[in-house]
């Protein structure tokens, strides 16, 4: 299957491609990525928030009911296969966006995919969180919520940006994979071109950029995370 | 000013009750530096937080300024809090804040304004030694140092009582001291009721005036430091006082037929040569088993362990000349040696 793929007809028809397609591939793809994480953050860090301190050693215990709601809920989407779950929030996805597909629709299942990882991420962060700060904070008087906001969150900047840069990573992954459905960006390129036509050349230029990509938003996650952690001060310097 | 009552504390673990406190009641009045001294596992930590409520008793009551603080609303609490400041074993800084923030914290708790809040902290700073420090972060600094911002951070509110649960326990002799003459500064100048929890003697030696012996949860003893250190009544204060005291451990004390304890109740004994002068006088010469003199409120305190060799008379003797001065003790006592 390999053994016209250098000739030099199919690469002069691959270069077209790359250069007409492929600008566009990868901003839909980083746009897609991007906002996805962000919604899935604004809505799982909250719930991370809420796993820690809810608990009922925590600093604003909630009912233990609702925190096995939380858990098995997170649980279930957790579980559910990312592209079953594209399948399954289609009616949420044209209430919401309009349309089913589509590089914008893409993100409605992407968020709901990756909210209730980002709140196990946020969770895993937020218990770092030397307990003994927490009491200190309590000594003084802090409230729950100052606590959860000028203690936790704070604390934890570090460790939340590094698991936001796990998150952003898979969300990628997951993005490509939405090319089957008709979400758009590099998965869309690699499956048309690549798998539909079989042209190969085109689906592991598509995958080299994602890995690109993959690269880019580790490498400036851990950057920042290295740098925002005053706790490597000494060694910085 | 705070007045500890008949307060319980049992802790429900997975095989077994641990109780963690037994009707302990203790009283402190306001300007005070009051010791809590115990092992570990005494109680003591629980002891301390009961004072602030961080835990709960099951009975009994902890009044603060004759306000039962068990019974204040969440809010409220909160509020009472401010006023009693803590200093940690741990240090417990924010280490994501610098120092300055960090000794802002407690006045962005209260809702204080920016400006307002950096130069209190910056003030407070400069009381404890740190002023240079301001914007470096807690990572940057040593034990000690680290130590002074968060007693400047309890400082922060203007707090009536600061409790230190072993707050010099993770710090070398030296730092210890420089902590402890802080701490005794910031109760002399700001009047500030000290509660100190710890166990380590020298502290309770060099800096409280009044001292409870915590033992299994219940307070074994208390009263004035000098009182209950230089006649321990209870077995648990005796350990305490005497760690080596009735062991057989004892250097040269082989051959002794007796052995007296003396014990030095203040006053400026050390500079005359007793020992000396027993055996100039008396000739009797006495074998020093055992000592340890500390210095207490600039007054001399501690005990020492002779061991002598003679009949009942040489030790009667003994005895009679030791005690012509009215600042020592002397008493026979019954060593095992091993």
């Amino acid at each position: 299957m390999f053994s016209d793929l250098f000739n030099p007809e199919k690469l002069m028809e691959a270069w077209e491609i790359i250069l007409t397609q492929f600008p566009m591939a990868i901003w839909e793809t980083v746009y897609v990525t991007v906002l996805s994480t962000l919604f899935a953050i604004v809505i799982g860090l909250p719930l991370g928030v809420l796993l820690v301190a809810g608990e009922k050693d925590g600093v604003m215990p909630l009912p233990a009911w609702l925190m096995q709601v939380l858990n098995v809920v997170i649980n279930l989407l957790r579980s559910v296969p990312f592209l079953i779950l594209m399948i399954l929030v289609f009616p949420l996805t044209r209430l919401i966006v309009g349309t089913v597909v589509g590089t914008t629709a893409s993100i409605v299942p992407l968020v709901i995919a990756a909210f209730p990882f980002i709140a196990r991420l946020a969770e895993t962060s937020l218990r770092e969180v030397n307990p003994n700060i927490i009491e200190m904070a309590q000594s003084l008087g802090a409230s729950p919520m100052q606590i959860i906001l000028k203690v936790m969150i704070p604390e934890s900047v570090p460790s939340l940006l590094s698991n936001a840069t796990t998150a952003i990573t898979t969300i990628l992954g997951y993005s490509a994979m939405s090319g089957i459905i008709g979400g758009g960006g590099l998965g869309k390129i690699a499956i048309n071109y690549g798998y539909y036509r079989y042209q190969y050349l085109i689906m592991i230029a598509a995958v080299i950029l994602l890995i690109l990509l993959v690269q880019v938003f580790q490498s400036g996650g851990t950057y920042l995370a290295v740098k925002s952690d005053k706790r490597l001060k000494r060694k910085a310097n | 000013m705070i007045k500890i009552k008949n307060v319980s504390r049992t802790f429900h673990m997975a095989t077994n009750d641990v109780e963690a406190l037994k009707n302990v009641t203790i009283n402190i009045e306001k300007g005070d530096i009051f010791g809590i001294i115990g092992t570990s596992g005494a109680g003591k930590s629980t002891l301390v937080r009961c004072i602030n409520m961080l835990e709960r008793p099951d009975e009994g009551t902890v009044e603060i300024e004759g306000v039962d603080i068990g019974e204040l609303s969440p809010a409220k609490l909160r509020e009472v809090r401010r006023s009693i400041a803590m200093i940690f074993q741990g240090f417990n800084l924010l280490m994501q804040r610098n120092c300055l923030k960090n000794v802002c914290f407690p006045l962005e708790l209260a809702g204080v304004k920016k400006a307002e809040a950096e130069a209190k902290a910056l003030e407070l700073l400069d009381i404890v030694g740190l002023k240079d420090k301001a914007n470096a972060y807690p990572c940057e600094l040593s034990g000690g140092q680290q130590q002074r911002v968060a007693i400047a951070r309890a400082l922060a509110t203007n707090p009536k009582i600061l409790l230190c649960d072993e707050a010099t326990s993770a710090l070398d002799p030296n730092t210890t001291n420089s902590i402890l003459e802080l701490i005794r500064d910031i109760n002399r100048k700001l009047g500030i009721t000290v509660v100190i929890i710890t166990h380590q003697m020298s502290v309770v030696e060099s800096i409280c005036k009044h001292v409870a012996i915590l033992d299994h949860g219940v307070v074994a003893e208390q009263g004035e430091v000098t009182e209950v250190f230089t006649s321990p009544k209870s077995a648990a204060a005796r350990s305490l006082v005497f760690p080596e005291g009735d062991q057989g451990s004892l250097i040269a004390a082989g051959e002794c037929d007796h052995f007296i304890r003396v014990v030095f109740n203040g006053a400026h004994t050390t500079g005359k040569p007793v020992i000396a002068g027993m055996a100039v006088n008396k000739g009797i010469e006495a074998n020093i088993a055992y000592a340890s003199t500390k210095s207490i409120d600039g007054k001399v305190y501690g005990s020492m362990l002779l061991g002598i060799i003679g009949d009942e008379d040489t030790l009667a003797t003994a005895i009679e000349y030791l005690t012509q001065n009215n600042d020592i003790i002397a008493e026979e006592v019954k060593v095992n040696v091993q």
